[in-house]
């Protein structure tokens, strides 16, 4: 016997795949409150120490107050003036070594060893090297960070440059493309995608190493604060400052992810590993 | 027309002089393990203005014939020579890769602008010619797409568009309707006759659509085997100018003449693959 169904199969989709990304989103700020929620009440009820977790209101308390007396925007001014230059010097060289280098096979044959030796390094150990060879002010400290920024950008461009497909650099040579049309229109806006992914990583390893270098040798910017709250064992202002350098973090992040938007219209599909 | 750039080596070359010819022609591609012959042996010549077809079945080496023509490729053997004293240097051409080639980092009138962007045309005048003839590939509505967000279809058409633009005396065109319907094609068709008439280039077209070769061509080159060679050279006496409608039953009459040549090739290739 045949059934018959009820009804046209395709009735309308149910309406959850709708509301699914804003349903997500609501429960995700549910259960963070609750977490903040039962953390404060741990610690005034005395279960949890205040002294290696104070209240989520007291840290709060000491970002307005440390923000308001100028203490953490000073070290945070510190600390950005320290990354921004130390990227920016090495992010260019490291993206234009790394086009080159993926497009130019002889160019890659020639400095790939070099660049799988020194790669693997701690950026952080070549700091003591770097303070004999440019002083022990700032030049050694926005030179590491440098170094650091520069390895992840070059190896994804490098990558990047080498998976066009040969198919492209053919057409522009058909059409006539010098060398530098091929670099300009070819190279370049084959990699950006790749590149672009190398240069989130080389954010976070500046990021990083110019927080490690603070600790060790600054007194001042974000590190060096961290350090310092822990000697005098003022732990609000420890987690205050640990915020701001997440902070930091999420804003380089999000600029990055609107540069992208910027920079490749034409991508198919934005991956969401913003 | 050659003037505007890219002739460097042939400054006043006009179409009545464009020409080439293959003596002897054989390639080999040469991998670590092993070397595979794509084309043995083969001897063509094209005149100035004609529209030559050439037809065979897939693996003949049509796409690497193609190539050689263009100057991307130098053949392992044999001989390539081009228009009168032009020497060993292939003019300017234009040749629309059968996976179309269509840049994805740029817009449908980026692609199709590209060959006068290499020849240095100004930013003006090359988009005006480009939408002229995007709009001849019927893609206007999609002029500021990226390829992308384009069928397969419409992406061959944008590689069909920027050659058509690149004004240049050779067009070379591997299988440039292959992935189109049956009614944009014949449509396509009339456009390249149409202006192929006008402009009167010198065209190389290889397609695996008999019918398609005897419409368009004044003589139809049948490659065989593999390594593909010259296996029959079929002249079409069609009236110019065509008219695909009056000239329907002398095109199938002469492309199963055609197929009656190829067949036997054909069967035994099955056979092998068998």
């Amino acid at each position: 016997m045949r059934r018959h169904p009820a009804g046209p199969s395709n009735v309308a989709a149910p309406p959850e795949t709708d509301r699914a990304p804003h349903g997500e989103g609501r429960v995700t700020v549910l259960a963070v409150g609750a977490v903040f929620v039962l953390w404060e009440v741990l610690v005034r009820l005395g279960v949890l120490s205040p002294i290696w977790l104070p209240a989520p209101s007291a840290i709060l308390a000491e970002l307005a107050r440390s923000t308001a007396e100028g203490e953490l925007p000073t070290h945070l001014g510190a600390t950005i003036v320290r990354v921004v230059p130390g990227l920016l010097l090495g992010v260019v060289p490291g993206l234009v070594l790394g086009l080159l280098m993926g497009w130019s096979p002889r160019l890659r044959r020639a400095v790939d060893p070099v660049i799988a030796a020194l790669h693997p390094l701690p950026k952080i150990a070549i700091l003591p090297l770097f303070m004999l060879v440019f002083g022990i002010g700032e030049a050694s400290r926005i030179a590491v960070i440098a170094v650091a920024a520069f390895f992840p950008i070059l190896i994804s461009a490098m990558a990047g440059a080498r998976e066009i497909s040969h198919l492209y650099f053919e057409v522009a040579e058909n059409y006539g493309a010098d060398r530098r049309a091929v670099f300009r229109r070819v190279v370049v806006p084959g990699s950006l995608p790749s590149a672009l992914g190398g240069l989130r990583i080389s954010v976070n390893a500046a990021l990083t190493v110019g927080i490690a270098v603070e600790i060790i040798v600054a007194d001042r910017g974000l590190g060096s604060l961290v350090w310092l709250s822990w000697e005098v064992l003022r732990t609000e202002l420890l987690y205050a400052t640990l915020l701001m350098i997440a902070l930091v973090g999420l804003g380089l992040n999000a600029g990055l992810a609107s540069l992208r938007e910027r920079l490749i219209p034409w991508e198919p599909e934005r991956s969401s590993s913003g | 027309m050659i003037a505007r750039g890219e002739g460097a080596a042939h400054p006043q070359l006009a179409p009545d002089q464009v020409r080439f010819s293959l003596h002897g022609v054989t390639h080999r591609f040469e991998t670590r393990r092993r070397s595979t012959a794509a084309l043995l042996d083969v001897s063509l010549a094209a005149e100035p203005r004609e529209f030559l077809s050439i037809v065979g079945p897939s693996g003949c080496g049509k796409t690497t014939l193609l190539k050689i023509i263009a100057g991307l490729l130098a053949p392992t053997s044999g001989e390539v020579s081009y228009g009168d004293g032009a020497g060993p240097a292939p003019p300017p051409n234009a040749l629309v890769f059968q996976e179309h080639g269509v840049f994805p980092w740029m817009s449908v009138l980026e692609n199709v602008a590209f060959g006068l962007e290499m020849q240095g045309v100004d930013r003006g005048t090359r988009e005006e010619q480009a939408f002229e003839f995007i709009d001849r590939v019927g893609l206007s509505s999609f002029a500021h797409h990226y390829p992308h967000e384009l069928s397969s279809g419409m992406r061959q058409r944008v590689g069909v568009a920027r050659a058509f633009v690149a004004d240049v005396p050779l067009l070379l065109m591997d299988e440039p309707f292959g992935a189109l319907d049956a009614q944009t094609k014949l449509a396509l068709q009339a456009e390249l006759l149409r202006i192929w008439r006008t402009d009167r280039k010198l065209v190389a077209f290889v397609t695996h659509d008999l019918q398609e070769a005897v419409r368009l061509g004044d003589r139809v080159i049948v490659l065989t085997g593999r390594p593909g060679t010259v296996g029959a050279e079929i002249p079409i006496p069609i009236a110019r100018p065509r008219d695909l409608a009056r000239d329907r039953n002398e095109v199938t009459e002469l492309s199963w003449h055609l197929w009656s040549l190829l067949e036997e090739g054909v069967r035994e290739d099955l056979a092998m693959g068998r």
